[in-house]
């Protein structure tokens, strides 16, 4: 076997140095494979994960309410589903995004309905 | 390359009997461990709703104060859940689906406590 | 640059999201230029169900029959998954014969939905009698499902430490021999799909995505392998893969009969796993008791679904219910990849190529 799935590797990392972070990846030859997000105590936090040669790598950031990220769909386009997921689902802005859907990726009966209620959800 | 490379096996089909069955006039026969529907062995039941609690569609409702287990067939998934963790064993899974019909069917079914009630009585 | 004479020569055609070819809820915006297309704007959310949600109030062990039900054609995929991120989380190692037996019931689903989407590629081309020749097939593979798992689409046999069903000698015996059947069956129903020229005007040269665009897309699956990429899960370490000497195929020109190609030969792979898993099989138990503290932790997983890679993250904060359950479905991934392939293909070829992913937007809005 080439590698071993119970192997994790997570990194916490600052909002700041995302970008760069993510530009990393991408000159290193890292397929994107997913963003996902997740409500933690004080905001809300995103995991990237990032694979080569079916070496899986994750960096995590956290959101605090009313904070920013920039967006990763310049270094990696496919990205543009999993912010716009993020964006409606738990309200988190992305700056610069190649593909915007502005809020109607999902039709959704009522705004950002995974948020949890401590940050301002429903 | 070629043309026609189907037509040997049409030819073949067109001579055989149809793949399919003559369903309902050929009844269906059922697998040896085909989920069908949940039944359930009521003189068995100790109403203590362990499977109600755990059923992950909310199709079971077991009341304690009126002694009956009710099911919606239309919510049951048949995953057989409630079948494993039931502690006296009282359910099991039957081959036959559930017949198909206009509106939702949910049966309700009675749990007889005549067992409870004499060792009440005793005490 | 365009000028503003030439805009009138572009129409904007809605494409779904119902289709008769494409029985799943995708909507794409095509704007056409002389019947080529020039762009595609894919749009999702007419169904999302928010399943992942629902991890946060189900008890972890039932929360396999709700993944289970995220999709009908991978239902053993994603049960698989979701088993093997939680006892990963709690750290539960399952018994050889239950591994044996997912990986031959993991195998088993890859051939029915690879003989599914073949059959939908043979009617989105219009060739119908293929398409019923190749669904014919797929009925016998059906038909073990409900014999081994007692349920032909949603087989609720994956647990939390195990399997929830064995599978004896004679149904062993009975699985090996359908398969031979099934191979002798398939091997006709190839030729036509590889080799008529019906069907090759159809797929050759239509939809092409070169290796830079597969990489740069981040495309999954056969889409991935069909462009040259080495690229499979089922070399990371899970079921029994390793031991049965499994090699990935790929395919090189990308376009979309290579993409039907990689699933043909990924069809034959899969019979003759399944034919050796039934010979192998060692004896033992099927499940162990999940004993210990309750999940805490995250753990990410992934897996080689029939239709591509597909992840699962759990978190747990030592209660029955997990605090996040996240499912990424290999379409989700394939999307990007489609938009590119549509770009400067006929109006006529776009339902066969959105087939060639193998879509199930079902899956992407779980």
């Amino acid at each position: 076997m080439r590698c071993n799935y119970r192997v994790q590797n997570f990194e916490e990392i600052e909002t700041g140095d995302l970008i760069g972070r993510v530009r990393e990846f991408k000159t290193e030859g890292y397929r994107m494979c997913q963003i996902c997000a997740s409500n933690v105590e004080g905001g809300t936090e995103v995991l990237y994960s990032f694979d080569k040669d079916l070496e899986l790598f994750n960096i995590r950031v956290t959101v605090r309410p009313g904070e920013k990220l920039e967006s990763i769909t310049g270094a990696y386009w496919p990205a543009f589903i999993y912010e716009n997921e993020t964006h409606d689902l738990f309200g988190i802005e992305f700056t610069d995004s190649r593909l915007d859907y502005g809020g109607k990726f999902f039709r959704l009966s009522k705004p950002t309905p995974w948020l949890s209620k401590d940050e301002g959800g429903e | 390359m070629g043309n026609f490379k189907i037509s040997g096996l049409i030819l073949r089909s067109l001579f055989r009997r149809p793949a399919t069955s003559g369903y309902p006039a050929v009844p269906k026969e059922w697998g040896e461990r085909t989920r069908g529907r949940i039944e359930i062995d009521a003189p068995e039941c100790i109403l203590c709703g362990t499977c109600a609690r755990k059923c992950p569609t909310e199709a079971l409702v077991v009341s304690k104060a009126e002694a009956t287990w009710e099911i919606d067939r239309m919510r049951c998934v048949q995953c057989g859940h409630c079948v494993e963790i039931c502690p006296k064993k009282c359910l099991r899974m039957a081959k036959e689906y559930t017949a198909p019909g206009y509106e939702g069917r949910t049966d309700l079914i009675e749990i007889p406590v005549a067992k409870k009630k004499t060792s009440d009585d005793g005490i | 640059m365009r000028g503003v004479n030439d805009l009138g020569k572009r129409t904007v055609i809605p494409f779904g999201p119902q289709h008769p070819i494409l029985p799943e809820p995708v909507h794409l915006d095509l704007v056409i230029e002389d019947e080529k297309v020039i762009e595609a704007i894919p749009s999702i959310g007419f169904i999302h169900r928010g399943l992942e949600k629902l991890a946060e109030v189900r008890e972890y062990p039932e929360m396999v029959y709700v993944i289970e039900r995220i999709c009908g054609i991978c239902s053993f995929g994603h049960g698989l998954g979701y088993v093997t991120a939680v006892e990963g989380l709690m750290g539960v190692e399952v018994p050889e014969r239950a591994d044996y037996l997912r990986t031959m019931w993991h195998e088993m689903s890859r051939i029915h939905s690879h003989m599914l989407w073949l059959g939908l590629t043979a009617d989105s081309f219009g060739f119908e009698s293929l398409f019923m020749h190749t669904w014919k097939v797929r009925e016998r593979i059906m038909n073990m499902f409900d014999l081994t798992t007692g349920g032909r689409v949603i087989h609720s046999v994956c647990k939390v430490g195990g399997v929830r069903k064995d599978v004896g000698g004679e149904m062993l015996e009975r699985i090996a021999s359908e398969v031979r059947d099934i191979r002798k069956e398939t091997k006709e129903l190839t030729k036509v799909f590889l080799n008529d020229t019906s069907v090759k005007n159809r797929l050759c040269g239509v939809g092409i995505l070169s290796e830079d665009d597969a990489r740069d897309l981040c495309a999954v699956g056969p889409v991935a392998r069909a462009s040259g990429i080495n690229q499979d899960l089922r070399l990371n370490g899970m079921c029994k893969y390793g031991e049965l000497g499994f090699e990935p195929v790929t395919g090189k020109s990308g376009d979309c009969y290579a993409r039907c190609k990689v699933r043909i030969l990924e069809l034959g792979q899969s019979l003759d796993m399944v034919e050796k898993i039934t010979s192998v099989l060692p004896d033992g138990p099927v499940e162990v008791p999940v004993k210990g503290p309750l999940p805490t932790g995250e753990f990410m997983m992934r897996l080689e679904q029939p239709r591509g890679e597909a992840f699962y993250y759990v978190k747990g904060n030592g209660t029955k219910h997990l605090e996040r359950m996240r499912v990424r479905t290999p379409t989700n991934m394939n999307l990007p990849s489609m938009v590119r392939m549509l770009q400067g293909c006929d109006l006529a070829d776009v339902p066969v190529i959105i087939l060639t992913i193998d879509p199930c937007i079902s899956c992407t809005e779980r």
